[in-house]
Order: structure tokens, then C-alpha cells, then sequence
């Protein structure tokens, strides 16, 4: 398994702004203190190795949408967010004019969540087929809807491809192309569900858009189960703990202590935390990476969890 | 986890020690809620001494947020002193330095509520 992720930013796209992108050239100059570089490799390995990954990059400003390469012809993605618009680029190109099958995985039917489809390629190109599962009853509705008039110029029903929807019942695992799948119900406005994709001697686990009560010991304890093992979790990690339990609470989104604390319970091997803060610029997220791996170092048992940060572009092998 | 009190002058300080996680925070927030009573009777402050808090998780943190908010609700205070390192940086990791007054020294935070406290601190 491969996991791409082509949009990580919660609730609205944001893009860097031109202010932005001279700060960075200009500390880069800063910290290369007039170096000069014989080839653009050598430019690349520098920025790599001393610029930092906040000053060098960018986490990027896609809502969510992420991919699991599977090693099947067909494609599996989990959310329509904004991403799914250069997903669906990457898509076109690999098929090169063969037709795809492409299997979504909704969380929920927020705009974020759904805002990419009338962007994304395939769904405009005859033969294409795609199954969007959720678990929502208005999961049909919320697609056409977006695209109705007057919010969209192409509606729902003039888009070329197969598309089919697909309910999934909650904690019922369903075997999909050779994917064992398993939805479990999360805390959210609306509600939202998680996926756990399982092929033989592989996990992983897509939460996002999903509050957790700390005094919930019933919900904690069937978190820990719905993450055990898993090689892989994508976890909201919208707010600070603070937030997530104060002036946010009951806004449907977790915190980075809280996925460190589930996924140590868990015995998960490696947390991506994910669904940035939309206010957090690169150098705020590449922080939050920074303490959240501290406090996984501070609080460790018997086995290191690794923690990164999803940026959009971001490749983990499971 | 015991839940040591002393009061200062009109200041009251509690002390717990050990660990505060998922196990026993629902203990701590029991032992807690009579002194909380009292500060909302007669305005009494409260200092949360943390030298003996060796680590804190997040089912902790929501105790000392719940008596924070239920302390501002009953216009009374309460203050963090004397973390210990590693339960300062969970603090800071989990922004709840942006939620406390915390003080290095626990005379520092008695001081921060009334200098009778203060006062009763030194005379010891």
C-alpha cells in the first residue's frame, strides 16, 4: 500500500500569497549567505538539507483528499476536497485514454469535503466508473446539490462518467477489490465516519472531521480498537488541546495530543496528523509537528510512534 | 492520589502528586469539587501547586480546564505553581500556558492573588 495525499488543509483551500513566497525567498538568501550552487541539483540538495522543510516548502492549501495506491488497477480515495481536482489530473494522465474505475470513501458530505468533484477530470470522460460509498443518506442529495443551479455551471447529471453511490452500513467491514473496509461513526456536525482499509499484513486508518470526549471512556475504547495495529493513521488534528476542549468544543474536530494518547493506546506505528488549521502558516504546522514529537517522546511506553505532518504531495509507504 | 490542602492567609493551596490520567482524574475532579464549592462560597483563590505532579495527560488537563472555567464562572481565580519540567512542556505543547497564570514558585503565585497570602507564606 501507498498513501498519497493530495489535499490536507481543513475546512477552506488557502494559498500561499505573494507576501508569503518573498519571505521565504528572502531567508533563504538570508541563510545561503551568498553561496552559489554549479547546478539546480545542488540548489535542490541544499534546500533540502539546511533550509528547513516550512522555509523550503510548503504544506500546502488543498482541502482533504487522499489517496490509497493499493496495487490494483482500480483507485481508492478518501474525500473530494479540493485536492481532488489535481488528483483527478494525475488520474487522466496515468490512464492515458483507458477508462478508470475510481472508488471515493466519504467522511461526510461537508463543502470540504465535496467542493473538488466538479473538478475532478474523470468524472467528465465516458467509461469512467465511479462508486462514491459513504454512509450518509444524503450522500446523493449533497453531490447533485453543489452543482445545481445557480451554484455551478455543469450539473450533476451532464457529467459523462458512471457514477454510482454506494452505502456502506457503519461497523459493517465490506471486502472492495481486494480491500477489506471498514466505516466506523465519528463526532461531528451531521456526524462523519473513519475508514480502516486492511489488505493482508497492511492497515490503515483515514479519521477526520471526528471529536473525541476525554470523558468518554466507551468512545476512547472503541477508537483504540478501531486504530489497533494499524500501520498507518491520518488523524484530525485541527486545534490545540486547549481549544479542542474550551472556546472549540463541539466544533467536530481533535487536537495532536489526543492522537498521540489514541494512537499510543493503540499500538499504532505511525501518526499523520492532518485537517490543518487553516490560520496556521507553514512555519505554525511544522511547530505543532515538532512539540506534537516531543510529547510523543515524553509520554512513550514500550514502542516509539512516528509523527509526521501531511502536506499535500506527501507519499508514505505502508 | 491524595489531595493535599493548606490554606495561606485567604489563598488555598492544593497539591496533587504522582500521575493524573484517564485512571484517576474522575478521583482528582471528586476531590477537587468541595474546594471549588468554597471558593465560589466565601471568593477564596486557589493556587494549584505542581511540584509533586509528575505527569499530566489529556484527561488531566481537562480537569484543571474544567475548574478553570468553573472558577471564572464563580468570579474566583485559579493559578498553576511550581511545574515540574516535563509537565511544563505538556502544558506548553497542549497551549494550556495560554489558558493558566503559572508562576515558578508557589510564593510568586500566593503573591499574584493577595499579599496577605504572600505574607502567611513567609511567616511559614
Amino acid at each position: 500500500m501507498r498513501v498519497r495525499f493530495w489535499g490536507t488543509r481543513g475546512s477552506i483551500p488557502v494559498a500561499l500569497t505573494s507576501a508569503d513566497i518573498r519571505d521565504k525567498v528572502a531567508l533563504a538568501l538570508m541563510r545561503a549567505g551568498g553561496r552559489s550552487f554549479e547546478s539546480i541539483g545542488e540548489a535542490y540538495a541544499y534546500a533540502e538539507q539546511h533550509l528547513g522543510f516550512s522555509l523550503s516548502h510548503t504544506f500546502g492549501g488543498h482541502t482533504a483528499c487522499v489517496e490509497l495506491q493499493t496495487g490494483h488497477d482500480e483507485y481508492f480515495v478518501c474525500d473530494m476536497g479540493s485536492g481532488a481536482r489535481p488528483f483527478g489530473a494525475h488520474v487522466l494522465a496515468r490512464q492515458s485514454g483507458r477508462p478508470a474505475t475510481v472508488n471515493v470513501f466519504m467522511s461526510h458530505v461537508h463543502w470540504d469535503h465535496i467542493m473538488g468533484f466538479p473538478f475532478f477530470g474523470p468524472a467528465y470522460v465516458p467509461g469512467t466508473s465511479i462508486r462514491i460509498h459513504g454512509c450518509h443518506d444524503v450522500l446523493e442529495h449533497a453531490f447533485r446539490l453543489q452543482q445545481a443551479p445557480p451554484c455551478f455551471p455543469v450539473e450533476f447529471s451532464q457529467l459523462a462518467a458512471d457514477i454510482e453511490f454506494v452505502r456502506l452500513t457503519p461497523g459493517a467491514a465490506r471486502e472492495i477489490s481486494g480491500i477489506r473496509v471498514t466505516p466506523e461513526p465519528q463526532m461531528h456536525s451531521g456526524d462523519s465516519y473513519g475508514y480502516r482499509f486492511e489488505a493482508p499484513g497492511k492497515s490503515f486508518v483515514y479519521t477526520t472531521d471526528s471529536e473525541h470526549k476525554l470523558e468518554n471512556r466507551a468512545q476512547t475504547e472503541r477508537f483504540v480498537r478501531f486504530f489497533h495495529g494499524a500501520d498507518l493513521v491520518v488523524f484530525d488534528a485541527m486545534y490545540s488541546l486547549a481549544d479542542a476542549i474550551s472556546v472549540k468544543a463541539d466544533w467536530g474536530h481533535s487536537s495532536n495530543i489526543i492522537g498521540v494518547e489514541l494512537c499510543q493506546m493503540a499500538r499504532v506505528k505511525h501518526l499523520v496528523l492532518f485537517h490543518h488549521e487553516p490560520a496556521y502558516d507553514d512555519s505554525t504546522i511544522e511547530g505543532v509537528l515538532r512539540e506534537t514529537r516531543r510529547f510523543e517522546e515524553l509520554t512513550r511506553g514500550t514502542q516509539a510512534l512516528q509523527v509526521s505532518a501531511a502536506y499535500d504531495g506527501l507519499e508514505i509507504d505502508v | 492520589m491524595p489531595l493535599a490542602h493548606h490554606l495561606y492567609g485567604t489563598a488555598l493551596v492544593l497539591a496533587p502528586t504522582g500521575r493524573l490520567d484517564h485512571d484517576n482524574c474522575e478521583t482528582f475532579r471528586e476531590e477537587l469539587a468541595p474546594h471549588l464549592q468554597r471558593s465560589a462560597r466565601d471568593g477564596t483563590p486557589i493556587v494549584l501547586d505542581l511540584s509533586g505532579l509528575e505527569y499530566v495527560s489529556s484527561a488531566g488537563l481537562r480537569c484543571f480546564m474544567l475548574a478553570a472555567k468553573q472558577a471564572k464562572a464563580q468570579n474566583s481565580r485559579i493559578v498553576i505553581a511550581s511545574m515540574q519540567p516535563v509537565v511544563a512542556e505538556i502544558f506548553q505543547i497542549a497551549r494550556f500556558n495560554l489558558v493558566f497564570e503559572a508562576y515558578p514558585k508557589l510564593r510568586d503565585a500566593l503573591a499574584s492573588l493577595s499579599p496577605a497570602a504572600a505574607a502567611a507564606f513567609d511567616r511559614g
